[in-house]
């Protein structure tokens, strides 16, 4: 109890206050600007925390990831251009909302799921931090292999247009994953020589030229839409406890699915946000709703990819493993401040942990505020005309492509895939498939081929360990699935002839 | 009475920007320098290079920007190092790779493409297993791969031809054995390997015991040894291969501040006194112990005999692991 006391000490000062606040604005900001990511927000904060005390530190980053999680939905949905990655698996969905009028709606969720399931997933990490990093700890490649193969297919799920073009674009999406140095092999591959594509195509260039870049070209060929009504924006928070009450069992399942892959070494949000996603539209009473406006998805991967940032903390945290890229850069501050990640640190260092639960809920806590305030502020955006919002969001997502490596060869690569998202949207490709094959690639591959190598050529050890039994169970049952489905089809139609 | 015109005032106004130049000579530096870095934010050389810039600017009395210049395994930075222009004001923090790119046919930079300043850190690889290994020490451990079938054991910790498993066929070399007798699994960096090592994935993670260090405190794994000439006095109790085994290879992953080629002789100088200066301050000193990073210093001569030995040891490595090409 004296260690509980003492952590509401150490929160309790003017420099963690400010520090909270200061970082809540700025990852808000920085998450709603399409082509700057939360790893962005946390890498750039890194020289800050040379000059601050160890807690208040840490709470820069807690609350900053965790704001600008939840604020990179509020492009996707107004504007159908998503501010980080996670919130590209449901822009189309919070996009939709918002043409039908609704955009409170989209909003509203996108911030109290978020919320909802930063808490949660606190709670999950003070309660099972330990048993959850046992279990991450017993993933090796086998289980990662399947783990981001099972992500992979989520493609075909998220997809609106039919699966054969979804898989398209998720191969294509494989294909500029192929790029570069950076593959078990060591060796270049379609580099052409160039120095720039040494380090192979990242995600987010991809990412911000596919959603942001094309969306830019689409308006710029297209008439403008009928204005939305010029009128206020009703409570954000309206319609929130009923959608709560409809949708309980999607947060909880998304909650689960977050804290369970923000656990996994490696795997974060984005992964979280997608297979939530994918399992809301699998198993929903309403289907064919999804994609034209329907707010189950949202409530589902909104809670998910705020939770999985807290379960990023179990590996990171226990034995200073990165629970995904946020984590990564964390680790680093918790040493240079004394504050050694592993078990000692829940023993020796109690209190700085239990300091370290507080700040994470009071960040979320204070997401609501904020995040109703940035709401209220970017609803502006609806009445700005396109000829003024549409340039300034291309320079925004060349600086954010440029900022990412200092390097102008991103800003290159933003447009080409501005290109390739247009002419694919324009022929029913889904690009969000695309995004998907570029960030699970490198995964995939990296964990077959590593897989491999260590069972020297034999499949067998795929299926020997007891998790990789399991998901590898899943992954099969969910490629026949569909073909299953399709064969009983076409027996239904030859006894109803019968 | 004398009087005062305006053109005769005008005259002497227009005399004022001639004498300012003869008053003093301009000093270095006389306005921010960039300090690049190779990789990316957050990480260890970042961090690195974050500290020795905030140290640099309270010691000459100018920002000194960190910009990360990532991209192509370290090609891109090095190589913005390398083609700034020699005047000071653009200098870098360059690491071990720059020894290793070259022998891979990645570019054509190498150690002699820069003006070294200052060595500031280097961390030697080391031998962890699992907790739960039947090898209780590194003599076990060497028996055991000596006995072993080639390629039955896999060690892991970097990238394919990464520093590393670099340190692994060094290893593997100064005990007579083949690159390839202990099969390297690549992973993307010291964490993943750690992990898939707890994981009962690999037997070996070579990666620098700082590195390991939370899953060893976790007692989830050992280490076994340091490929150093002495041991960590944060790790005393880890021992030296020489210790142990009598082999006496030593490589570790190394950071140092470096200019573009042909960087004036005095700038140098002050650089380079500079960065001793840093380099034996507490707050120096304090930030790298956090870290656990070695403390390891080499003026600018000092700074190219390092790399050339590392060249040269590195590049016997990889020629023995088949790794050199062009």
């Amino acid at each position: 109890m004296n260690a509980i006391l003492d952590a509401f000490a150490m929160v309790a000062t003017t420099e963690v206050a400010i520090a909270v606040l200061a970082s809540a604005v700025y990852g808000m900001v920085i998450g709603a600007l399409p082509g700057l990511t939360a790893t962005m927000a946390t890498a750039l904060l890194v020289p800050v925390t040379f000059y601050l005390s160890p807690i208040a530190a840490m709470a820069t980053i807690i609350t900053s990831s965790a704001m600008a999680i939840f604020s990179g939905d509020i492009p996707g949905a107004l504007m159908r251009i998503p501010g980080t990655p996670a919130s590209a698996a449901y822009t189309d969905e919070a996009y939709a909302l918002t043409r039908k009028g609704q955009a409170e709606l989209a909003l509203g969720a996108a911030l109290w799921f978020s919320a909802i399931g930063g808490i949660v997933g606190t709670v999950c990490l003070m309660v099972m931090a330990p048993a959850l990093a046992e279990i991450a700890l017993s993933f090796s490649t086998y289980e990662y292999f399947w783990l981001s193969f099972l992500g992979l297919m989520c493609a075909t799920l998220v997809a609106r247009s039919s699966p054969i073009k979804a898989i398209a674009a998720a191969l294509l999406g494989l294909l500029v994953a192929c790029v570069g140095i950076e593959n078990p092999g060591g060796v270049p591959r379609f580099t052409f020589g160039s120095t720039d594509l040494l380090g192979g195509i990242e995600a987010l260039p991809a990412l911000v030229g596919v959603f942001a870049v094309s969306e830019i070209m689409r308006a710029m060929n297209s008439a403008p839409p009928p204005p939305i009504p010029n009128r206020r924006f009703g409570s954000i928070l309206a319609g929130q406890w009923e959608l709560t009450r409809r949708y309980q069992k999607q947060m909880w399942r998304g909650n689960v699915i977050g804290v369970l892959i923000g656990a996994l070494p490696g795997a974060g949000a984005d992964m979280a946000a997608w297979v939530a996603y994918a399992t809301s539209k699998r198993f929903s009473k309403e289907r064919e709703k999804f994609g034209t406006g329907h707010p189950e998805g949202l409530v589902e991967s909104g809670a998910a990819n705020n939770s999985a940032l807290a379960g990023g903390w179990v590996p990171a945290l226990l034995f200073g493993i990165p629970g995904d890229t946020i984590t990564a850069i964390a680790i680093g501050v918790l040493y240079m401040k004394g504050l050694n990640p592993g078990p000692t640190l829940f023993t020796e260092k109690a209190s700085s942990m239990y300091a370290l639960y507080i700040i994470f809920i009071l960040a979320n806590l204070l997401m609501i505020p904020l995040g109703i305030m940035m709401i209220r502020a970017s609803r502006q955006v609806l009445r700005a005309p396109r000829s003024a919002a549409m340039p300034l969001i291309l320079l925004l997502c060349a600086v954010g492509a440029f900022a990412i490596g200092n390097n102008l060869f991103s800003v290159l690569l933003v447009a080409a895939f501005g290109v390739i998202g247009w002419i694919m949207e324009r022929n029913g490709y889904p690009v969000a498939a695309l995004v998907l094959g570029v960030v699970m690639g490198t995964m995939v591959e990296q964990n077959l081929v590593s897989s491999l190598i260590k069972s020297d050529g034999e499949i067998l050890p795929f299926f020997e360990r007891p998790v990789s039994s399991v998901l590898a169970v899943l992954t099969i049952t969910a490629l026949l699935w569909p073909a299953g489905v399709w064969a009983l089809r076409r027996l239904q139609p030859a006894q109803a002839a019968r | 009475m004398s009087k005062m015109t305006r053109r005769g005032a005008l005259a002497g106004a227009a005399t004022l920007p001639f004498v300012r130049p003869a008053l003093a000579q301009p000093r270095y530096p006389a306005r921010p320098v960039q300090l690049i870095v190779p990789w990316g934010a957050g990480g260890g050389t970042d961090a690195t290079a974050r500290i020795v810039a905030s140290l640099l600017e309270r010691e000459l009395g100018q920002p000194f920007n960190v910009v990360n210049r990532t991209g192509g395994s370290g090609v891109v930075g090095h190589s913005a190092i390398a083609q700034a222009a020699p005047d000071g004001y653009t200098i870098g923090m360059i690491t071990v790779e720059i020894c290793m790119m070259h022998w891979q046919g990645l570019t054509e930079l190498k150690r002699t493409s820069y003006t070294p300043l200052a060595l500031m850190n280097e961390d030697p690889p080391g031998v962890q297993v699992n907790a739960s290994s039947p090898y209780r020490d590194i003599k076990a451990l060497a028996d055991a791969i000596k006995a072993s079938r080639p390629g039955q054991f896999k060690a892991s910790g970097t990238g394919q031809g990464g520093i590393w498993h670099l340190a692994l066929a060094g290893w593997l070399g100064a005990m007579g054995l083949a690159a390839d007798h202990v099969r390297w699994v690549p992973s993307n960096g010291a964490a993943p390997a750690m992990q898939d090592l707890a994981a009962g994935g690999v037997d070996i993670v070579t990666c620098s015991v700082p590195e390991a260090r939370a899953i060893i405190e976790a007692g989830r794994a050992r280490s076994l040894a340091i490929m150093a000439p002495q041991r960590n006095p944060q790790f005393a109790q880890v021992p030296t291969l020489n210790e142990t085994l009598g082999i006496n290879y030593s490589v570790g992953a190394w950071r140092g501040i470096a200019a573009p080629l042909n960087l004036p002789a005095p700038i140098a100088q002050q650089l380079t006194a500079a960065l001793q200066k840093i380099w034996n301050s507490n707050e120096f000193k304090d930030f790298m112990n956090a870290r656990g990073f070695g403390m390891v210093w080499g003026d600018a001569a000092g700074f190219a005999q390092h790399m050339e030995r590392t060249d040269a040891t590195l590049g016997a490595a990889m020629r023995s692991a088949g790794l050199v090409r062009g």
